[in-house]
């Protein structure tokens, strides 16, 4: 193969047209993700995009890669299979919140237990968009769609705290448009080992639009976004002046230099601390807290892939290895002559 | 054999013989009618093998749901079915006796273990009183009352194991008296069990004494008055020769089948009874390449062999009918994004749980039918046992060469079934070809089709040839997802036409019996054994019958027609409540009668003939 120049953003960018509807957070996201996928530097078909069924999952067609649109919830089960066979590429897993928690939550909740070293992509919109508006698993309760006239009496499931439940190694959060921490959250997560749940707040302007609006309007934004950096304590607010700190053992919103409190009384942000310190920042409610955004854990453990290809390289060590011959014959046999 | 014989026990000379051995489910009667086979088989003996046991692991002590049985036939000539009747049955106890007592031959031998026939047992087997001191029962049978269980807990007090130990080597007591009794050699079961019980001595020790004192038993108790001997088989086809069951031989056909196409194998699996020993068999492998990944659900399983096989591997996913039912979906992706993989299900009584131990051949609709849309997929069926490894290998050349799903259906009988196997030689096995791309990346299409209208089969990760697939309508040659009236005509078309076509470079069915005439058999699976060797019979005795046994069930032969116009009539027996037959009478406008037997059993060859017999007369 001829030397490959670099290859930018636009070289990622498919001849198909895309079809989202306008205003929709997915053209933020697919403008970040090809900006990634161009900054990992890896050879283009390295990149093995796979999806499931939604809005969301129409994602692999705009992507300049090699693609598969495939059945619903169960882009986890064909991205383990097509890692396994090629555990060189770089695999994409490209859900929704009916996708993946929904009639997938099975295989999401195995591919993270796994640690199957994908990137898998969470587009949380709160909402069923390609059905045409029903309730998802992550609405709220009280939330009035197509199917719950009444409100949904559903209690939504947490993404986060689903990952913690699986031992998940790395879990990031990022809002669709937020261009800066998406370039540097997906590249730790190509760079994470394992499989890396970045779940995406994405705005569908048709049928839930604003639903974010409390974490994303710029003018309260500072008051609700907690970017978590690594070392860091935990401060947000247009002063900067708010904190999280541990009182009677509960995290509480604290303002630095009322009430005694310093700096020092500050969680500071530790993304290997472990599932004690991820349960505290998954289970911040957006009623009480900020919402805790960046990576929120990333622990090393050895990937699925990785393990099960040295259980390949083991037994292939082994004296007479491969042998079909002998295979066939590795039995009582008896001569007929 | 290290025992002498005595001259006053006749040993008589016979063609074949049937032995059944009933106990518990945790009597290990498995295990002893497969030492049995494994004995025979290496002695020289053509056998057949049927196991019959229960859903439970272990069902309640001597109950009438928790007997577990083994039957085979072994013969000095060519058989293909594991026999109808028993000629020896041994029984561990009195609910493992009315289960099987019925299918005794009139005259057989009859062996209990009396200990078993206490009051507590014969009470959960619903006997009010001891069938043993039931003198009709001597009158229709040889009964040999003996005490095995007492002989295993003698020998434990002789090697220091206690009761509840030594008492398990009752199978063993009974295993060296049907050796003794069929003039067979112990050599094979006595490594065997050193291999086995290498670490515990004094288990090791009591088994071994057990093997022994069972044969001696038979030899000095006086209480028989024959013995029997089958002797080796002579027309044998001269080559080395192992035991194998369907589930073996199927994984062994998965791993040449990777080698064959030099691709590494995947499978996607997850456990279901009877095709869980896949499975378990395909992860000892991995020094092929081979990946095994145990699914989360049946679903995962072929996501994960379809992911697999986007990838270039040769993948697989093995599952019984119900889990065909739910991985029914990703079989059309599969089929409408023309991706090759082979999906295995080894088939039991159905529907829903149905009987999960049995066997049946009722997926054949399913299987062919039961997917959304227009969705044709190739179907191959295994014949016996051994037949299991050729038929991977062919499901595989068919979907790597046509670049497609196939379905591969085998059965619960073949797959715990076995039978000896003429280990072929590796050189002598097919290679396996998919189409590829040689053109430049500027001209590449990914559903362009070749001359059999295949597209290329291109793995996912391949420099400059990168592209999209999925599960929506994609246009011709392109690929591009297209909603176009046209061209969903012609690619719904395209997929009928390419399985079709398979038909064509298809070997000319083999007819078995009369070449035309009276009466034209078909059949197809695991009934092979019985439906050949009634028509043999059949024929053998003057019947103008014939019969053909069908390996592809989608696209049927092409000559398959020609045949049904050169005779009156056709029957099509089937484990099922008719499926083969709706084809038959569909494709060929063919009268065709069935002959259904639906009881998780497979057929009797007395029973095929019989019925065969009788539509030969109407």
């Amino acid at each position: 193969m001829t030397e490959q120049p670099q290859l930018k953003a636009k070289d990622y960018k498919s001849d198909q047209e895309v079809r989202w509807c306008p205003g929709c957070g997915d053209y933020a996201i697919l403008s970040n993700i090809q900006k990634a996928v161009a900054a990992t530097g890896l050879p283009r078909e390295k990149h093995l995009f796979v999806s499931g069924i939604g809005c969301s999952s129409r994602f692999p067609f705009y992507m300049e890669t090699w693609g598969f649109h495939t059945i619903h919830g169960r882009a986890p089960a064909f991205a383990t299979g097509a890692k396994l066979q090629n555990p060189e590429s770089c695999v994409w897993v490209v859900t929704g919140d009916g996708d993946g928690l929904s009639i997938g939550g099975n295989h999401l909740l195995h591919l993270m237990r796994r640690n199957v070293d994908v990137q898998l992509l969470l587009f949380n919109n709160e909402i069923y968009g390609l059905t045409k508006g029903q309730y998802s698993p992550t609405s709220g309760v009280g939330l009035v769609t197509k199917s719950t006239p009444m409100g949904s009496i559903d209690e939504p499931v947490s993404p986060a705290r689903l990952a913690l439940g699986a031992n998940a190694s790395f879990f990031a959060r990022v809002i669709d448009t937020d261009h800066k921490s998406s370039a540097e959250i997906y590249r730790r997560a190509v760079e994470h080992k394992g499989t890396a749940v970045i779940e995406i707040l994405q705005n569908c302007v048709i049928f839930n639009d604003g639903v974010f609006d409390h974490i994303t309007d710029k003018k309260t934004a500072k008051e609700n976004q907690l970017h978590l950096v690594q070392g860091e304590p935990l401060r947000f607010g247009a002063e900067s002046d708010k904190g999280i700190a541990l009182v009677n053992n509960q995290p509480t919103v604290v303002t630095v230099g009322e009430n005694g409190i310093t700096e020092a009384d500050l969680i500071v942000h530790d993304e290997q601390a472990g599932a004690f310190y991820g349960g505290l920042l998954a289970g911040m409610d957006s009623q009480t807290f900020p919402a805790p955004l960046g990576v929120l854990w990333a622990h090393d453990r050895l990937s699925y892939e990785q393990q099960a290809h040295e259980q390949v390289g083991k037994a292939k060590a082994r004296p007479g290895a491969g042998d079909l011959h002998r295979l066939l014959h590795a039995a009582d046999t008896w001569v007929v002559e | 054999m290290g025992i002498g014989e005595r001259m006053t026990i006749q040993k008589t000379s016979i063609d074949s013989a049937v032995v059944r051995f009933a106990g518990d489910s945790g009597d290990g009667m498995q295990l002893t009618g497969g030492q049995f086979s494994s004995t025979s088989a290496w002695f020289g003996n053509d056998l057949a093998t049927l196991p019959d046991y229960p859903a439970e692991i272990r069902a309640p002590k001597g109950t009438l749901f928790g007997v577990s049985g083994f039957q085979l036939q072994f013969a000095a000539q060519d058989i293909r079915t594991p026999g109808d009747q028993p000629d020896a049955l041994v029984v561990m106890n009195p609910a493992a006796l009315k289960v099987n007592l019925d299918d005794l031959r009139p005259g057989g031998v009859l062996v209990c273990d009396e200990d078993a026939f206490n009051k507590r047992n014969l009470q959960k087997a619903g006997y009010e009183a001891n069938p043993l001191d039931d003198p009709s029962l001597k009158e229709r049978y040889r009964v040999y009352s003996i005490a095995l269980t007492k002989m295993a807990v003698n020998i434990g007090k002789e090697t220091g194991l206690g009761n509840r130990d030594a008492e398990r080597a009752k199978n063993m007591v009974a295993l060296g008296l049907m050796y003794w009794l069929y003039d067979r050699p112990m050599s094979l079961t006595e490594q065997w069990l050193k291999s086995k019980f290498g670490r515990k001595p004094e288990i090791l020790e009591t088994n071994l004494r057990a093997l022994r004192q069972g044969y001696a038993f038979g030899e000095t108790a006086e209480l028989f008055a024959e013995r029997y001997e089958v002797v080796k088989q002579s027309d044998t086809q001269a080559g080395i020769y192992r035991n194998i069951t369907g589930n073996q031989a199927t994984a062994l056909g998965m791993v040449a089948a990777g080698e064959l196409s030099n691709r590494s194998v995947f499978l996607g699996s997850y456990p279901i009874t009877p095709a869980s020993d896949i499975l378990h068999e395909m992860s000892r492998h991995k020094d092929f390449g081979v990946v095994t990944f145990q699914a989360e659900d049946e679903i995962a399983g072929i996501c994960s062999a379809i992911g697999a096989a986007w990838a270039g591997g040769c993948a697989w996913t093995t599952t019984s009918g119900p889990g065909i039912a739910l991985k029914s979906e990703a079989m059309g992706l599969a089929l409408a994004a023309e991706i090759p993989m082979v999906i295995i299900n080894v088939q039991r009584g159905g529907p829903s749980t149905g009987l999960p131990t049995k066997t049946e051949q009722s997926d054949l609709l399913q299987c062919l039918y039961g997917r959304n849309g227009d969705s044709p997929m190739p179907i191959v069926a295994a014949a016996s046992p051994g037949d299991c490894f050729y038929a991977a290998i062919e499901a595989t050349r068919i979907a790597q060469r046509y670049v497609t799903p196939v379905i591969l259906l085998t059965d619960g009988y073949l797959a715990n079934g076995a039978e000896p196997f003429l280990i072929p030689d590796v050189d002598s096995l097919p290679t396996i070809h998919s189409p590829g791309y040689d053109g430049t990346a500027e001209d590449y299409e990914p559903y362009r089709r070749n001359d059999d209208l295949a597209r290329p089969w291109i793995a996912a990760g391949t420099p400059d040839l990168h592209h999209r697939i999925g599960g929506l309508e994609r246009a011709e040659n392109t690929g591009h997802i297209s909603y176009m009236p046209d061209n969903h005509q012609r690619m719904t078309e395209l997929r009928a036409a390419k399985v079709e076509k398979i038909a064509e470079d298809l070997p000319p069915l083999e007819i078995v019996g009369a070449e035309s005439g009276d009466l034209l058999v078909i059949g197809w699976g695991g009934t092979w054994g019985a439906i050949t060797t009634a028509v043999k019979t059949l024929h053998g005795s003057g019947k103008s019958v014939g019969s053909v046994h069908l390996r592809h069930l989608n696209p049927l032969p092409a000559d398959l027609g020609e045949i049904i116009g050169r005779y009156k009539k056709v029957v099509v027996p089937e484990l099922n409540n008719g499926q083969l037959i709706r084809l038959v009478r569909e494709k060929y406008l063919v009268d065709a009668k069935g002959i259904n037997k639906i009881q998780g059993k497979p057929f009797f060859e007395t029973e095929l003939v019989e019925k065969l017999s009788a539509h030969l007369e109407d």
